[in-house]
């Protein structure tokens, strides 16, 4: 227990970028295969994570977030990759990567709460089903040990229901992740007596970083991949990971948030060795981001995002989009990327093809009641 | 003055005058009469502290564990007395953990925090290990019975409980001319055994008359030698009768008349020291003092003089009935102003924030690592005066960064169903700003939107 804890609590301190929540969660099933799940709570801009530079819409949107094509990693005539994602790059060219464009959950407000639980649910709209899309796939296969674990206080909602998951929560959690300190600024913003205290604890709060003690999103990688690694590990795991809600400040903050999880994926590439062929890595977000910059240099809640797969088992090298386009009229609302792909049927083909499953089935019991994409196949080999 | 509207008020009473609002708790009707109808439903000896030993036992127990620690060979006492100094230790995390409980549960909020209050103006500081181990029973015993009594009866059971004797080392004050000083100097005429004036200057100072209220040097001397004898059983041993409770020893005595503030008190033993206290409970500077204490406290760190004129009235009307004096506070307009200007406590703000998380027992384990976290250990404030009771001594940069910390961690302990937005309707109500309402609803997930209803500025005062 004491080489656990020490080790989770090394994964909260150390120098990285990127705001992870050290929160990872594991189910074990008998097969070789692995399934991770990263979600991106607080909806990450998939504008400026696989960038449709091809787009001439594009720059006239995004203005002081405009980003040089010479910095992207370009993947097509079409798109290109963050300058921050180097390891995802690295795969597309092994073809272990595979980037998927214009996708959205069936939910369409803009409430974080609310989109995140028709993600983590697989309901069609808030509050519909009780438990998680994650936890129904445990279900699908077959079982040695009725034992589960997370490394998590909580398990997220992508996990709770009937088959059984443990968790790991370190005992020590890490400070306030920035995310919650840049709200809780807005929030004091008005209150002259706290807004003043608040500022001086921010200035102390850089001082002190300027030490070095931030989450280390490399380690947290790490920490995944010596759970999975393991011949009689666990064989979904997800992990949180938290900050992308980049009303202000977007450059630097996704710059920061998106290095932070290519090294992440990269740590578990590493530290998975062989494994890693067996391996599909999922990320997500609840939804995506206005299409246009807002007004201090960020984005507000928008609707569909993009969604990035990895791993050996991925039949990788391509970007799958049916772009609907930036220009005003082919804007969601005349204000977001519209959704053009279900990112459920998404979901379902990946895990069912990752895990050696009926498409279709999984498609009913991850998402009951949601239209099958025929169209969706080959994405992963098992 | 502005009119807050029932929904403000109930609100008010919730969280200034309670301990904060449980959520799914009905908000009270009739404000007023909710909290003068806790009078009647208060529990002195609530479950959450059904289990805990009386003091006699702590003492008693104690000292039968020091004295066996002397027999050990000396390479054994160093561990032993370590162990001992562990297990006090352990008594005094789950004294704070049954307080923090019975704070959640308390369906007599108001009376609750009032017990709070008291705690902190007889405050004992477990700054050495008997005195941490004592530090719940004193609360439990001295206070909890008292807090709807009349002031004097408090104070007699506070100044005679073995907490504060030992505290304030009135327990080895001896007269100078009493028969243990005498027998003690016909055998060692180099011994001359004393009085220590340390219980008898924090009862005028601190207790009762207040800081600069014209008692002199000369009046805490003589109100010392007044205390001299007031000490606990089974100093020399546990054999000695009702070891670990309150004794007068004669023996200890300083005789003859005593001269306080003017008025001469010629009672014999332990009647001297006791008539003084009954005085200076009822006396005016008390009462104001007391008042200033009390409008602090509830309405403002600098309380408007109207308000604390109307409580010292009450006070010394009722000769210091306690519960006529909650009623005037209740009463008085003053109490009901619309703007929350109390920057809530440690710990205030962590028991109202267990309390609208509806804590489990695995978030109240912790309870005195938290208050220690937030710089608050209960019991612990290193001063016979108590915490403060003023926004400067808490509203700090590290202090609001600790909060946001522990809010985080509790958030995500939290239920994970719980919806904030909900919540901050419920819990916050009507002073909900929009500024809060929006930050909330658009925190990117359920438990960072929790911690920033904990922090946000609504929930931080009362």
């Amino acid at each position: 227990m004491m080489d656990r804890r020490n080790f989770l609590r090394g994964a909260a301190l150390g120098a990285g970028a990127l705001m992870i929540s050290p929160r990872m969660v594991f189910a074990h099933v008998e097969t070789d295969r692995r399934f991770v799940f990263v979600i991106q709570r607080g909806a990450a801009d998939g504008l400026d994570t696989v960038i449709p530079y091809g787009d001439p819409a594009l720059a006239g949107l995004r203005g002081s977030l405009a980003i040089d094509p010479a910095d992207m990693h370009k993947l097509d005539g079409m798109f290109a990759l963050h300058p921050s994602l180097e390891r995802l790059a690295g795969f597309y060219k092994q073809k272990q990567s595979l980037f998927v464009q214009a996708v959205a959950s069936p939910y369409r407000e803009r409430s974080h709460f609310d989109g995140q639980n028709v993600l983590e649910s697989g309901g069609s709209s808030p509050y519909q089903l009780r438990d998680g899309w994650l936890n129904r796939l445990s279900t699908l296969l077959p079982k040695t040990r009725d034992e589960a674990i997370a490394l998590a206080p909580t398990i997220p909602l992508a996990l709770r229901g009937a088959a059984p998951v443990n968790s790991y929560a370190p005992s020590n959690l890490p400070e306030a992740p920035d995310d919650l300190l840049t709200r809780v600024s807005a929030l004091y913003d008005a209150d002259p007596e706290l807004h003043t205290l608040w500022n001086r604890a921010m200035e102390n709060r850089g001082l002190a970083e300027a030490v070095g003690a931030r989450q280390d999103s490399a380690t947290v990688g790490k920490t995944a991949a010596m759970f999975l690694g393991r011949e009689n590990g666990p064989r979904i795991a997800m992990i949180e990971t938290a900050g992308w809600d980049t009303h202000d400040a977007q450059k630097q903050r996704l710059t920061n948030q998106l290095r932070g999880l290519d090294q992440l994926i990269g740590a578990l590439r590493d530290g998975l060795g062989d494994v890693w062929s067996n391996t599909t890595v999922l990320v997500a977000t609840e939804f995506g981001r206005t299409a246009a910059v807002n007004g201090t240099d960020g984005t507000d809640h928008g609707t569909a995002s993009a969604a990035m797969l990895a791993g050996g088992a991925i039949d990788g090298g391509r970007v799958i989009a049916d772009w609907p386009g930036l220009s005003s009229r082919q804007l969601y609302e005349n204000r977001d990327l519209a959704p053009t792909l279900d990112l459920d049927a998404l979901i379902a083909v990946v895990a069912a093809e990752s895990l050696g499953l009926d498409p279709e089935k999984t498609m009913r019991t991850l998402f009951p009641g949601r239209p099958f994409n025929r169209k969706l196949t080959g994405l992963a080999s098992a | 003055m502005s009119t807050p509207s029932r929904g403000e008020r109930a609100f008010i009473a919730l969280n200034r005058f309670g301990l904060g609002a449980h959520l799914g708790d009905e908000s009270p009707d009739n404000p007023k009469g909710w909290l003068l109808g806790q009078f009647q439903a208060y529990e002195p000896k609530p479950a959450a502290m059904s289990d805990l030993p009386s003091s006699a036992d702590i003492f008693t127990t104690y000292r039968e564990d020091s004295a066996d620690i002397r027999d050990l060979p000396e390479a054994e006492r160093r561990q032993a007395r370590q162990e001992l100094r562990q297990r006090g230790q352990k008594l005094y995390e789950a004294e704070v953990e049954a307080r923090m409980r019975a704070a959640l549960a308390s369906q007599t909020p108001f009376v609750e925090r009032l017990v709070h209050f008291w705690a902190n103006h007889f405050a004992i500081s477990g700054d050495e290990p008997l005195v941490t181990a004592l530090a719940g029973s004193f609360e439990r015993e001295a206070i909890r019975p008292h807090v709807l009594g009349r002031f004097e009866d408090m104070l007699l059971a506070v100044e005679t409980h073995p907490a504060m004797l030992l505290y304030l080392n009135q327990d080895r004050s001896i007269g100078p001319n009493s028969v243990r000083a005498r027998r003690a100097a016909e055998q060692d005429a180099s011994r001359k055994p004393g009085i220590n004036e340390n219980l008898a200057r924090e009862i005028l100072e601190l207790h009762t008359l207040g800081v600069r209220t014209g008692y002199s040097q000369q009046d805490v001397t003589q109100f010392a030698f007044a205390m001299t004898g007031w000490t606990i059983a089974g100093q020399g041993g546990n054999d000695e009768t009702g070891a670990g409770t309150f004794a007068f020893k004669p023996q200890f005595h300083e005789p003859g008349p005593r001269t306080i503030l003017g008025k001469t008190y010629d009672q014999q033993g332990m009647d001297q020291a006791e008539a003084v206290l009954r005085d200076v409970a009822r006396s005016e500077a008390t009462a104001s003092h007391l008042a200033t204490k009390l409008a602090r406290h509830f309405v403002a760190d600098s309380p408007p003089s109207s308000l604390v004129q109307r409580l010292q009235s009450a006070f010394v009307k009722s000769q210091g009935d306690l519960p006529t004096v909650y009623r005037a506070l209740v009463d008085a307009p003053e109490a009901w102003e619309e703007e929350a200007s109390k920057f809530k406590t440690p710990w205030e703000w962590s028991v109202s924030a267990l309390r609208a998380l509806d804590a489990s027992p695995e978030m109240t384990a912790t309870a005195a690592q938290m208050a220690r976290q937030l710089g608050q250990p209960v019991w612990r404030p290193q001063s016979p005066a108590g915490y403060d009771d003023i926004a400067a001594s808490w509203a700090a940069p590290d202090a609001l960064i600790r909060r946001v910390e522990v809010a985080q961690r509790l958030a995500r302990k939290a239920d994970p169903t719980l919806d904030a937005r909900a919540a901050a309707g419920a819990l916050i109500g009507p002073a909900l700003s929009k500024t809060t309402a929006t930050e909330i609803a658009r925190a990117e997930s359920p438990a960072t939107a929790v911690a920033l209803l904990l922090v946000s500025p609504e929930f931080q005062r009362r």
